[in-house]
């Protein structure tokens, strides 16, 4: 039994109990949810995602993501008050009319929330904190049809909202499929539109592609609906064949598994060499962005997800990479400028990111995990006000940083630099499969499980006859070494660096990336890196929704907190990393299962980390 | 070397060890060498000693030397009144709530939103003291009740978790709030109204700005309404009893729930009260405001010994007089220019200065019964 498998939830459907009664609401917990769905409907608004989301439709002259973003939270709020605690003892009963009213009332309470906020914004004017309480607001919350209309329209759209967000409750689970899965077709597809588009067009159709999306953005009515249309087929008739699959690859073992995965590798690598030669440089420059983050977040990843220390000074690495690099290969460098070719100038990276790396880590790592944190912090602010000081200006150049550097010389064939943002992609993509391919061999190596060991129990970790502090070192220092790797490349891509590129802001946003993947997982770390910095854009560069530019940082920050709340081991996590945070409830279920499933409760206990 | 003896320590001693050990001298000694050639420098200026470490150096006239050791105290004290809440929270929970500087900077933001507000209706100029009541009570109210909510929604749920969860988790709420600030409020200069001449004049014999006098006493105040309530309430009493032992707290009938809740509610307070006497004394404030203050209020914790009420507040003055004189005391002397910028740099090196050679901080830490261990 693979560990994956052992997730909780897994018990067997219970028999259903007849459906609650529609009055018997909680009533308390229903205007609570309402309120705060209300709260949150208005912050949106105030916050002016709509007015600038307003800008992007999803279907052409219908819908915008604007609308999206105000319009699902009423559904959502109308699902969530038909949930159901699953305990055992406790009978789940069918939906019926309790779901259906408790989501309506519940959605109309958010949805009033706007009214409100309508009503507001026509009477009174408080433009001079809140910079978004402008009439652009009053008038497309009120479809340009008056105050009356609006407020009345958004008590409709909330209860109707609601109703359909309790109403899938009542539906068959593979129906309740089909519709989310067409719902969320449509508006990834929308999303996805600079890519998809790109890449139509890079195969000579075109054609498809403009029939496809809008001029001005969005979908086409009949390319919302061919995708609604694949995608309800899709997942109705398709239900389950994907996890099956997985399942059965899963299960597969020795030399059937090795051409399964070499097979699935050798697919990905076709993939990412192919794509970059059929889109355009802007979405190149996204890749390679994406490509860069994932480099940073694969290093974190080594320090946070395997050892467990809370680095998030991690940006120094990206700096001193980056100034090493631009120092030792740029003619303009002020001090030294050997101009060495970049990958002589590597070398040097290596060494010099490794030396700081064990400069900063040596006085932190005995340190308590959360002063650890703080500390590195310090340092990675330290670093920057260096690089930034007047005193070492003449070395780095201060505020003016260094210019004009070179591209990367590729063995006398070509110079990759900003302006080719492909061949940028392409380098990305080696060191990016180096990092990978050392993260992956680190993990299993002695050193690896003595890392793990590390982060589950240090003190346990230093009676079983792990160094700990020498272990922790190198991987602060392997660590650093992967991100100044991505610096390297990030300094002769731009093409100049500056003290404001290496901001506390992006080790944050590198630390979010590999929480949200899930810490100690190389394919969750890519995954958050794709779906972050890809979609909602870096600390500078920007990703498919360019829209979204001012609110990323406001996501992030709340993306961190629901991630700790409510799936701490992130989103592709790693089986072992999921076990130590949930080894609690392991254990309950284990012991609830007792006679349901006593191989699986043996195989949960907590010695059983060992097994293969 | 596993089985090596050693000496006097349990464990044996590192590489690491000993480059621990040289760093704590090279620290100490560069501090030594450059106070050493400022006072030589201010002895005489023409002195080898002085004149070899660095040619250029100005030294600092004794009038230049107080106001910036007033600035530094002032400073000192707000930092002071911040790092409070952060040693409450660690005393208490046991975690560095890294978004308390975001309650700063939203009680600075409060602030100048009701004195906006009170400078249109006229009576910012014609009742100073009296608008500063309302103001300091706006921001009060709303840093306590965002301390409180937070708590709530973000850190009640975690509690029990490994202890770096509630950590992330607080630097997620710290990002959040400073981006809902600048959602809201627009990512442009808030700029408080002007203050009245004698918020700005120089008094007594010092020397001193109004508004550096009422930093002292705000934070003077705030001590001892902060001392009394921990020492002589009951209220008081239940927070100490939690910060030494939560399980048995609750055992003997103590609402430790309600009283981890007070504990964050006196901790925004302060921080809105600090947020008002940054708004005054510096005239503006951003949605980053929080953040440097808040990791420097939180070194002043560490280095009063966290989890000590007193230690806070004298942590806040040490960081706030260092950074002020630092750069010129000692980076100056050693010949650094442009000293000026690496106030925070300095900062953050007093920070690590401390956790290495005294890690307990100046008074040692009050940890809980779990963490002492």
């Amino acid at each position: 039994m693979t560990a994956t498998e052992m997730r909780p939830g897994t018990a067997p459907e219970p028999e259903l109990a007849p459906p609650r009664r529609a009055l018997d609401q909680n009533w308390r917990r229903l205007v609570r949810m309402g309120a705060v769905a209300a709260l949150v409907e208005v912050f949106i608004a105030l916050s002016g995602m709509p007015v600038r989301l307003d800008e992007r439709p999803v279907i052409v002259s219908i819908l915008s993501l604007g609308y999206v973003f105000v319009g699902a939270i009423p559904i959502v709020v109308g699902h969530r008050i038909g949930r159901q605690v699953r305990r055992e003892g406790v009978p789940i009963h069918r939906a019926g009319g309790y779901e259906l009213l408790g989501g309506t009332l519940a959605g109309a309470i958010a949805g009033a929330g706007l009214s409100v906020l309508v009503a507001l914004l026509t009477h009174f004017d408080i433009r001079e904190p809140l910079v978004n309480w402008s009439p652009q607001l009053r008038d497309l919350l009120s479809f340009n049809r008056g105050t009356v209309f609006g407020v009345l329209i958004w008590l409709g759209i909330g209860a109707v909202g609601g109703f359909v967000g309790g109403g899938l409750r009542l539906l068959p689970a593979r129906w309740r499929r089909t519709l989310v899965t067409m719902a969320a077709t449509v508006v990834l597809l929308s999303i996805l539109e600079q890519l998809v588009a790109d890449l139509v067009s890079g195969v000579r159709l075109e054609s498809v592609a403009d029939w496809f999306y809008g001029r001005r953005g969005g979908l086409t009515h009949s390319g919302a609906g061919v995708t609604a249309a694949i995608a309800g087929v899709a997942a109705f008739f398709g239900r389950g064949k994907l996890k099956t699959t997985r399942e059965r690859i899963k299960s597969l073992e020795g030399p059937a598994r090795t051409r399964a995965n070499a097979g699935m590798i050798l697919l990905t690598a076709a993939i990412l060499i192919v794509v970059p030669m059929l889109v355009g440089s802007l979405t190149n420059e996204l890749l390679a962005n994406v490509g860069l983050f994932v480099l940073l977040a694969l290093g974190l990843n080594i320090v946070v997800g395997l050892a467990g220390i809370l680095d998030l000074g991690y940006v120094a690495f990206f700096a001193v990479g980056s100034y090493t690099a631009a120092v030792l290969t740029a003619a303009t460098s002020p001090r030294i400028n050997p101009e060495f070719p970049w990958f002589v100038a590597l070398i040097f990276v290596v060494i010099v990111t490794g030396l700081v790396g064990l400069f900063i880590g040596a006085p932190v790592i005995r340190m308590r995990g959360d002063y650890l944190a703080i500390v590195t912090l310090g340092f990675g602010e330290i670093i920057r006000l260096l690089f930034l000081s007047d005193w070492l200006s003449g070395w780095f150049g201060g505020a003016q940083g260094i210019t004009a550097i070179g591209g990367v010389e590729i063995f006398g064939l070509t110079t990759v630099d900003g302006t080719n943002p492909r061949g940028v992609f392409y380098l990305v993509l080696v060191f990016c499969a180096i990092a990978i391919y050392v993260s992956w061999r680190l993990e299993r190596s002695r050193l690896g499980r003595a890392w793990m060991a590390v982060r589950e129990d240090e003190t346990v970790a230093e009676a079983m006859g792990i160094n700990t502090v020498n272990v922790k070192l190198l991987a602060f220092v392997v660590g650093a070494v992967l991100g100044s790797f991505s610096g390297a490349i990030f300094a002769n891509k731009v093409g100049s660096v500056f003290p404001s590129s290496f901001l506390i802001l992006v080790s944050m946003v590198i630390l979010v990336v590999v929480i949200f993947g899930g810490m100690g997982s190389i394919v969750g770390v890519i995954a958050g890196a794709a779906l972050l910095i890809g979609v909602l854009g870096g600390p500078k560069q920007p990703g498919l929704l360019a829209e979204f530019s001012e609110f990323k940082l406001l996501i992030y920050g709340a993306l961190l907190v629901w991630m700790m709340l409510a799936r701490p081991e992130g989103l592709i996590p790693s089986a072992r990393r999921t076990r130590e945070l949930h080894q609690e409830e392991f254990l309950q279920d284990a012991w609830l299962r007792g006679e349901v499933d006593t191989d699986d409760g043996d195989g949960e206990a907590p010695g059983a980390e060992g097994r293969p | 070397m596993i089985g090596k003896w050693a000496p006097r320590s349990g464990a044996p001693r590192t590489g690491v060890d000993q480059f621990l050990t040289v760093l704590r001298v090279v620290a100490v000694g560069l501090v030594l060498v450059g106070l050493a050639a400022f006072i030589a420098q201010e002895i005489n200026t023409d002195n080898a000693f002085a004149r070899w470490a660095n040619p250029d150096a100005t030294g600092l006239s004794g009038a230049g030397f107080r106001g910036l050791v007033i600035a530094g105290i002032s400073q000192g004290a707000m930092y002071g009144l911040i790092a409070l809440g952060y040693s409450m929270v660690y005393g208490v929970l046991g975690f560095i709530n890294f978004a308390h500087g975001e309650v700063f900077m939203m009680g600075a933001m409060t602030g100048w939103i009701t004195s906006t507000k009170l400078a249109e209706a006229g009576l910012w100029e014609s009742n100073f003291i009296g608008s500063l009541v309302i103001v300091m009570f706006g921001s009060i109210l709303v840093s306590t009740l965002l301390a409180v909510v937070m708590e709530r929604v973000a850190y009640r749920p975690l509690r029990g978790a490994p202890r770096l969860i509630p950590l992330i988790t607080s630097i997620g709420v710290s990002f959040f709030i400073q981006n809902v600030s600048i959602v809201l409020f627009g990512p442009a200069t808030k700029s408080y109204p002007a203050r009245p001449d004698w918020v700005k004049n120089k008094h007594t014999a010092l020397q001193i700005e109004g508004d550096k006098i009422m930093v002292i006493a705000a934070a003077a105040t705030s001590m001892i309404l902060l001392w009394y309530l921990v020492e002589r309430t009951k209220v008081g009493k239940a927070m100490r009893a939690v910060a030494e032992d939560a399980e048995i707290a609750a055992l003997m009938g103590i609402n430790v729930n309600r009283t981890i809740v007070t504990v964050f509610a006196v901790g925004g307070a302060f921080a809105g009260i600090a947020g008002i006497m940054w708004g005054i004394d510096f005239g503006s404030v951003i949605g980053h405001t929080g953040f440097l203050p808040g990791i420097k209020a939180f070194s002043s914790a560490v280095v009063g010994g966290i989890g000590h009420l007193g230690g806070a507040m004298v942590g806040g003055l040490f960081i706030g007089i260092a950074e002020a004189v630092g750069p010129l005391l000692i980076l100056e002397p050693l010949g650094v220019s442009g000293v000026s910028q690496l106030r925070d740099a300095v900062a953050f090196a007093m920070l690590i200065g401390v956790l290495l050679l005294r890690p307990s901080g100046i008074f040692g830490e009050r940890l809980r019964a779990e963490d002492r261990t």
